[in-house]
């Protein structure tokens, strides 16, 4: 099922479909055209948001100003906030990861290209969707953290923040899609000799970004649905005044949120990691300890999320629990600028436009780190919090940080993408104007949030100093935004040139510098024998091996099957995603009073008897598995028919219950309690659904007389699913039924 | 805009760090010992990599340099080193932390209540009984009970130089201290984005002598003056405040709005600085603009453009001039 074995293609096999035109980008589920097609897709949404960033700039330029209206500015900043996350930097480390994980560590393609093909058009599907709201009535204007009660119907009456959720929970999706098919391509279709500790450091760091995605976005998207359902059907879980909590929506968004800051910036370490090596002309410095550190600040990360709300009000207890849980993360963050400085000690730096841009992230990443430092120290938190001090702040590590990251990879990596080399020239100008514009823009707005400015103010009074700030910072904006125009300038003049670049411009060592640039759709004619983590430097260097070929080549290097770790994937994301709405009803159904309906109004005998059929059926299951291994079709048939007769015995009594709670006056918003039961057991019950379907998909082919032609892994995988729909349920009969009268 | 009358004298230019209580003073003073220990780290860096680009950068003809994977020593140096310094930050944080959350428990006796509402601030003075909006008069030295809450969204209660800043959260009680060491005029903001005028959710603190300070609650606690003694157009204007349905959300006297809480009581209206947030000054003719059109000011406030002819507008100034 894997493919692995795929060392050697010739290219007769590389497919005949049609290479150009519309229809073909379209169409395509080419691993490289796919990650173009990110790439450009958040291009052009780093012009919308880019603009929109301007469009604020130009109103904060002066006092009292009037350029936009408030209502204008505020939909601009919360578009700004979204579009830059979810539609700029995420689809650019994403795209990279589809262009270059498969040819870095020598795949033929991602795990399922199918998959990723259809993660991709959930992007532009998810930022139209967004941005159609312009047009139907407004543009969200809650900020891109939409903190209810002000991003709820009361106070929030068009339909901007709907298509706000909506859009994020469909890219969210996309998303967790492309993460498990990292996942899976990483785990399972590197040749042989590619162990994992011998992977390139951005396919590491892409890999624990994966992991990150996969669980954080789950967190996301409950979270959303709960909005969604307090702001289309009028249930009231972050609504005060009927008993919901604010505070809540703000732990499960940052729960989310934390995690993904390192979402944003883990893959522009692995670029950096990429590059610094490459021009220094010396390996990366600690390889093991960057790995080390990278899964470290993963692990951590979903452990500071309330360190966004030290102005909450949580107590000194809460405030210097996250202080230090986010202070420990500087330290293998620290770890990793002294390994990256470590790499350029030595070395023989060729200080080029990538280059120049790396250089540049360390020092502007550093600052960014630490202010937020400062602001780790929960009392400094306390003044400087939400004031202009941290724009500066999240500016300097997203944009110092990733983008310049991103502006590396664009620089080294471009002329793999197309065979040719960007203009040096132009680039030095691009990073230069890059370089002060940002600091021009962000650094003065450390002293605006010293000075008492606010954030997400339409404007502001003519306070001493104020006005001069701003307008620096505004200038500055322009400088910037005239460097992403050399940067288009460059792609656009560097595009009408003869590609010749040839396969290995840079003299790099990873494997994706071993075939011709671009890549054929076959990616590889031959991959040589991985013995090392410079493949072309031991290719290159044959009396100086980086490894001796014997010496690690037993290191533990598991192989999977991509279906099966695609799908434990999907089941560690959904599991996520149950568990916080699980939270979610414990957390609503212990610390509220309830009134009229509650848990006791459950009957839990008769939802025992639907139970007991659902986990039976896992049992089922597991016989009819064991007769398709023993290839006894008519009993596997025969289990097979019986599970999915056990699975609609508990759709139906599911129904059942909801029709009895329904004209008893239970429905989706009555109160707490019920909105908080209908979409837990209402999610579980849209799961078995879907597994029912799956499980219909492989008895049609069963029929047909498939399921032994090698599919036995795929009737394995969709039973993992089943059995975990079955599992999710013993937590929700448990928490629901049984435990939740006792709350 | 004119807010001259309250910006113009005395406002301080880095309020972060020109503290005037003991709480901002603790935290100005921490920050400034971290932002110290960040700008050493900083000189380590910039010299790791400036060093490195100065005395590393390629030379014409120069071989490759040899491989070089890494020193575990230098990483467990580098490892140990910041966790030190992280344990440093960790004991100055806790160190830093005090008493900055008062006992809820006592909210009960909370020297003044702030409620934050969409976009103006209200306070009620347990002792006194005194309603203000957007100013709040404070005793110089003494160290109050500021309990916060919220009519309607998340509000944020930000005065850098006199206190913490801490959510108004509905829902969810907070409180904080609130102190001033010197008599002035401290500017205040929201600090938590709550909707469409956010901007101008800003008040003042105004720190007064004790003695200043008994006057004002004085001249607080005094009725206004009564519309049945006033004559001519302030007459008028007294009758209009009802007719033109002003009087459903502005109470004046303890005469309750028909909607309480959805605007500030105008008692003492004339006693007060500014108007709409700070967003002008409360003077009679920027008091006739507002009125003229509240919407052309403050784009998006709850008070709407009630389409008063300029008569009724010089009616309603004058009656309200009269509410010192």
């Amino acid at each position: 099922m894997s493919q692995t074995a795929t060392t050697v293609m010739t290219g007769e096999q590389a497919g005949h479909h049609e290479h150009t035109g519309l229809w073909s980008w379209i169409a395509t589920v080419d691993h490289k055209r796919i990650g173009l097609l990110y790439l450009g897709t958040a291009l052009f949404f780093l012009l919308t948001g880019g603009v929109e960033a301007l469009m604020m700039r130009i109103q904060l330029m002066r006092p009292n100003n009037d350029f936009v209206s408030p209502e204008l500015f505020n939909q601009l900043f919360t578009m700004h906030g979204t579009t830059m996350i979810f539609m700029v930097v995420m689809p650019t480390l994403i795209g990279f990861a589809n262009y270059f994980v498969p040819l870095m560590i020598g795949a033929r393609d991602m795990a399922y290209p199918r998959l990723n093909a259809m993660a991709y058009w959930f992007l532009p599907f998810g930022g139209l969707l967004m941005h159609f709201s312009w047009l139907a009535g407004g543009a969200p204007s809650a900020g891109w953290f939409s903190y209810a009660p002000l991003s709820e119907t009361p106070f929030n009456s068009t339909h901007g923040v709907d298509y706000w959720a909506l859009g994020l929970f469909v890219m969210g999706i996309g998303s967790i899609s492309t993460s498990i098919n990292i996942i899976a391509t990483i785990v399972a279709c590197r040749p042989p000799g590619m162990t994992l500790f011998r992977m390139p450091l951005f396919v590491w760091m892409t890999f624990v970004n994966s992991f990150l995605i996969t669980l954080a976005m789950p967190i996301l998207n409950a979270s959303l649905v709960m909005l969604f359902v307090d702001r289309l059907f009028a249930a009231h879980f972050f609504l005060p005044e009927h008993g919901g909590s604010a505070v809540i929506w703000q732990h499960f968004f940052w729960a989310f949120g934390h995690p993904e800051v390192y979402i944003l910036v883990l893959p522009a370490f692995g670029m950096v990691s990429e590059v610094i090596p490459v021009f220094a002309r010396r390996p990366i410095f600690g390889y093991g300890t960057m790995v080390g550190s990278v899964v470290t600040i993963a692990v951590l990360s979903f452990g500071v999320w309330a360190h966004h709300m030290f102005t909450v009000g949580l107590g000194n207890a809460a405030d210097a629990f996250f202080a230090a849980s986010t202070m420990l993360i500087a330290v293998p963050t620290g770890i990793k600028i002294f390994n990256w400085g470590a790499t350029l000690w030595g070395g023989s730096i060729r200080l080029n436009t990538a280059m120049l841009f790396c250089m540049a992230f360390l020092i502007e990443f550093t600052i960014g780190g630490l202010s937020g430092i400062t602001f780790a120290v929960a009392p400094i938190d306390w003044q400087m919090n939400a004031s202009y001090y941290l724009v500066a702040h999240f500016h300097y590590v997203i944009f110092g940080g990733t983008y310049f990251a991103m502006m590396a990879g664009i620089y080294y990596w471009f002329p793999k993408m197309t065979g040719r080399i960007l203009s040096e020239s132009l680039g030095k100008w691009h990073f230069w104007a890059t370089v002060i514009g940002f600091n021009m823009t962000f650094f003065v707005q450390h002293f605006l949030g010293f000075m008492g400015m606010p954030r997400r103010v339409y404007t502001y009074p003519d306070l001493p100093g104020w006005a001069t700030l701003n307008l620096i910072s505004t200038i500055g904006s322009f400088i910037l935004g005239t460097s992403a125009f050399l940067l288009v300038v460059n792609v656009i003049l560097t595009s009408r040139k003869p590609a010749n670049a040839g396969n290995n411009p840079w003299n790099a060592w990873t494997l994706e510098w071993l075939t011709t640039s671009p890549p054929p759709e076959h990616n590889f004619d031959y991959i040589p024998p991985v013995h090392g983590r410079r493949p072309l430097w031991d290719l290159q260097h044959p009396e100086l091996p980086d490894d001796a070929p014997a010496q690690k080549e037993a290191f533990w290097d598991p192989i999977f099957d991509k279906f099966k770790v695609g799908m434990a994937c999907f089941i560690a994301s959904e599991s996520f995603f149950f568990l916080m709405l699980v939270i979610g009803f414990v957390f609503y159904n212990t610390s509220l009073h309830m009134g009229a309906f509650n848990a006791h109004t459950l009957d839990v005998p008769k939802s025992s008897i639907f139970t007991v059929a659902l986990l039976g059926s896992s049992v089922t299951l597991h016989i009819a598995e064991h007769y398709m291994e023993a290839k006894r079709r008519a009993a596997f048939l025969g289990w097979f028919i019986f599970t999915i007769a056990l699975g609609l015995v508990f759709l139906i009594g599911q129904g059942g219950e909801y029709y009895h709670l329904f004209t008893t006056g239970v429905t989706l918003n009555a109160n707490l309690f019920s909105s908080s039961f209908f979409i837990l057991t209402g999610f579980h019950g849209f799961h078995v659904f879907v597994g029912l379907v799956l499980l219909l998909i492989v008895l049609i082919f069963a029929f047909v007389g498939d399921y032994n032609s090698g599919k036995g892994e795929i009737v394995k995988t969709i039973g993992w699913y089943w059995h975990f729909v079955d599992a999710v349920w013993i937590v929700v009969f448990s928490t629901v039924y049984l435990i939740g009268p006792h709350l | 805009m004119n807010q001259d009358v309250i910006f113009n004298s005395h406002v301080a230019t880095i309020p972060v760090f020109q503290p005037l209580a003991a709480q901002p003073a603790t935290i100005a003073h921490l920050f400034t010992t971290v932002l110290w220990i960040c700008a050493g780290i900083m000189v380590v860096v910039c010299s790791m990599v400036f060093g490195a680009l100065i005395k590393y950068r390629h030379k014409e003809g120069a071989p490759e340099p040899k491989p070089y994977f890494g020193n575990h020593t230098v990483e467990i140096i580098w490892t140990v080193m910041p966790s030190l310094i992280v344990l440093w930050l960790v004991w100055l944080t806790i160190d830093g932390m005090g008493q900055y959350y008062p006992d809820l428990s006592k909210k009960d006796q909370a020297d003044i209540t702030v409620v934050g509402h969409q976009w103006w601030w209200e306070a009620h003075y347990k002792d006194s009984g005194v309603v203000v909006a957007n100013e709040i008069h404070i005793p110089v030295n003494k160290k109050l009970y500021v309990f916060l809450d919220s009519a309607d969204v998340i509000h944020n209660f930000w005065v850098p130089q006199l206190a913490r800043k801490l959510d108004a959260i509905p829902g969810f009680p907070n409180a904080i201290y609130l102190e001033a060491q010197k008599p002035g005029t401290y500017l205040g903001a929201c600090d938590e984005y709550c909707g469409v005028q956010h901007a101008w959710m800003r008040f003042l603190v105004i720190a007064q002598t004790p003695e200043d300070y008994a006057a004002w609650v004085k001249a607080q606690q005094a009725p206004a003056a009564s519309p049945a003694r006033l004559t001519g157009s302030a007459a008028h204007g007294a009758k209009l405040f009802h007719d033109m349905t002003c009087a459903n959300c502005h109470a004046i006297n303890n005469v309750p709005a028909l909607y309480p809480q959805t605007a500030p009581d105008l008692t003492h209206l004339v006693s007060r600085q500014t108007l709409g947030g700070c967003i002008i000054s409360n003077t009679p003719a920027e008091l006739t603009r507002w009125l003229h059109d509240p919407q052309a000011i403050k784009p998006g406030c709850r008070m709407p453009n009630l389409k008063l002819s300029d008569d009724q507008v010089a009616d309603l100034v004058n009656y309200l001039e009269t509410l010192q």
